[in-house]
């Protein structure tokens, strides 16, 4: 008896000849090791490489290379194809972030009232979410065709002359905001949808008993201020998303007319210009403010699991 | 009265709202059934002429490779999802419930890189791709998004709710940490993994800007860089074919969103990032 109870941890201890620290530890670093090695080739180094790179007037190709220190920052901050390439892409910005944002919380507000048809009007909406952007923006060229296209079909039908959207300059980049607003509108609606499920009915009701009786009030008593979060994380979205704007440029206009974008005269340096090293200083501008952008994102994935 | 008055009144405006949202979807079916001569003749409503569009489809994928496209965006997506989840699912087991040297540091530069853009890191990349002679390669198109941090930090969250005991229980009766990773504690995850899958395979198949740096060859090139070739051949000369080939290109992920709208709302809203 005494001796069977003693033998048991005897026997068991070499069975599992390591102790669980070390198997945790030997797992651990076996299991992370690809992700690891993927991380420094695909991230880390990529990134050490890049800073590099702006410091350089390094040419894919070229035989000789220079270190210009900050020059290529000097540069970009004079050159005015990207200076006017910022400039574009704050005003696309400027005309895709309240659009898309406002657009998606009222299609949002009234698709939440519906009950039978709210499955419809949630597809209908978040089609060209899903939709290839490059294709629809073929499509989109056809619809504001001068000529035969339907929208200034429409606009002649009116009254109107027929609009060049995209042979007039100062047009390109708000005909752009539309389309890009177009694409959104669907992805912040589903947002604030999931957002509006998330506050209680019974606040609702106690506006109501405290003298909120129009919609107005409540929305402005309840459902705005409970959205806050909804609306940060949404806005950072947006912003991110209109500040990556490519697509549509490299079909509609290829940049020209003055209609480049940051990340399209990027692609234009770094990509068929071969300017690697100017093209790394503009990427590390790009990356400084998408960065600003994403950080309060991150942030807000974070809590958003971390409370869940 | 006001309830009636306020319902119709939001059913207009979602209507108008959402014919605005359908009108490119609608026009380009329309045009695709239509013979060239008919373009002139802007109507909204549809004419089937499927002569046309069987003339349309034809010279769509005559002009250009449209079902090698089709298959390019096949191996693309599907590689580069395949090596995601390979990746990822141990990494974020890892992660969550092993305790080994590093794992701290290692979890905040995973959090670090998810605000970082494939586009900052497209130059670096393209340099030694091309350098090592890969350019126009699927391998190319596809290593940049081989780790998914996304993939691991969401994982990892899905993962860290899996009771302990069950754990502890599995390696007491002799399973090894493999077995319990891929055997046990992921099968309490499969919805995260397939909202992972609809936001991966959606965001590849429709990205044009890593393609667009490391194809020139067209019979490499994906859906929307085909697309791009497509649309620079026609160079608007037949609306028809073009809009049959835009038709061709986008139906694979419109379809597959009617036919599973809840998954493909998680998978593409999951992150913010598209």
């Amino acid at each position: 008896m005494t001796l069977t109870a003693l033998s048991g941890p005897t026997v068991a201890a070499p069975a599992r000849r390591c102790p669980r620290e070390v198997r945790e530890r030997r797992a651990g670093l076996l299991f992370v090791a690809p992700a690891v090695l993927l991380l420094a080739a695909t991230y880390v180094v990529p990134m050490a490489v890049l800073a590099g790179f702006s410091l350089t007037d390094y040419r894919l190709g070229a035989l000789t290379t220079r270190f210009v220190g900050l020059a290529n920052f000097a540069h970009a901050l004079a050159d005015p194809v990207f200076l006017r390439a910022v400039a574009n892409t704050a005003l696309y910005a400027a005309i895709v972030i309240p659009g898309g944002v406002f657009l998606g919380l009222g299609v949002a507000l009234l698709v939440e009232g519906r009950r039978r048809s709210r499955s419809f009007w949630e597809v209908a909406y978040f089609l060209p979410v899903t939709a290839t952007l490059v294709a629809m923006a073929t499509v989109w060229q056809f619809l504001l065709h001068p000529s035969i296209g339907p929208v200034n079909a429409a606009i002649t039908a009116l009254g109107f002359d027929p609009v060049s959207f995209l042979a007039t300059p100062w047009l390109l980049i708000p005909t752009m905001a539309m389309i890009g607003i177009w694409q959104i509108v669907g992805f912040n609606m589903v947002l604030f949808l999931a957002g509006l499920t998330n506050i209680p009915r019974d606040l609702h009701e106690a506006a109501r008993l405290d003298g909120a009786k129009h919609p107005i009030d409540r929305f402005l008593t309840v459902t705005w201020p409970m959205l806050g979060p909804t609306t940060l994380f949404v806005v950072v979205t947006t912003s991110i998303t209109a500040f990556k704007v490519f697509e549509t440029v490299a079909v509609l206009t290829h940049g020209r007319s003055g209609s480049e974008t940051m990340l399209y005269d990027l692609y234009l340096e770094g990509f068929e210009y071969a300017n690697t090293g100017y093209a790394s200083a503009l990427t590390i501008l790009f990356l400084v403010v998408v960065l600003a952008l994403s950080i309060g994102q991150t942030v807000h994935l974070d809590r958003r699991v971390h409370y869940r | 009265m006001t309830r009636a008055l306020g319902r119709w009144i939001a059913l207009t405006v979602l209507g108008l709202g959402a014919a605005a949202m359908l009108l490119p979807f609608w026009w380009m079916l329309l045009t695709a059934f239509r013979a060239p001569a008919d373009i002139f003749h802007v109507s909204l409503l549809p004419a089937l002429d499927f002569a046309a569009a069987a003339d349309n489809f034809a010279r769509a994928a005559a002009q250009v490779p449209m079902a090698r496209f089709m298959l390019n965006g096949v191996i693309v997506c599907g590689g580069i999802l395949a090596v995601q989840v390979a990746v990822a699912i141990p990494a974020a087991y890892a992660l969550a419930k092993l305790r080994f040297p590093g794992r701290e540091p290692l979890f905040a530069v995973v959090v670090a890189a998810l605000a970082v853009p494939m586009q900052a890191l497209a130059l670096p990349l393209f340099v030694g791709l091309s350098r090592m002679g890969l350019l126009d390669t699927y391998f190319a198109m596809m290593v940049p998004f081989f780790l998914s941090v996304f993939a691991i930090f969401l994982l990892r969250q899905s993962f860290r709710g899996y009771p302990d005991e069950i754990i502890d229980a599995a390696r007491l009766d002799g399973f090894s940490e493999w077995e319990i990773c891929w055997g046990l504690v992921l099968r309490g995850s499969w919805p995260a993994v397939s909202a992972f899958a609809v936001f991966s395979v959606v965001a590849h198949w429709n990205d044009l800007y890593w393609p667009m740096i490391v194809v020139s060859d067209p019979s490499l090139a994906p859906p929307p860089l085909g697309m791009l070739f497509f649309a620079d051949v026609e160079s608007g000369a037949n609306y028809g074919a073009l809009m049959a080939g835009a038709a061709m290109i986008t139906a694979p992920m419109v379809l597959s969103f009617l036919l599973a709208r809840r998954q493909f709302i998680a998978g593409i809203t999951m992150s913010g990032v598209k």
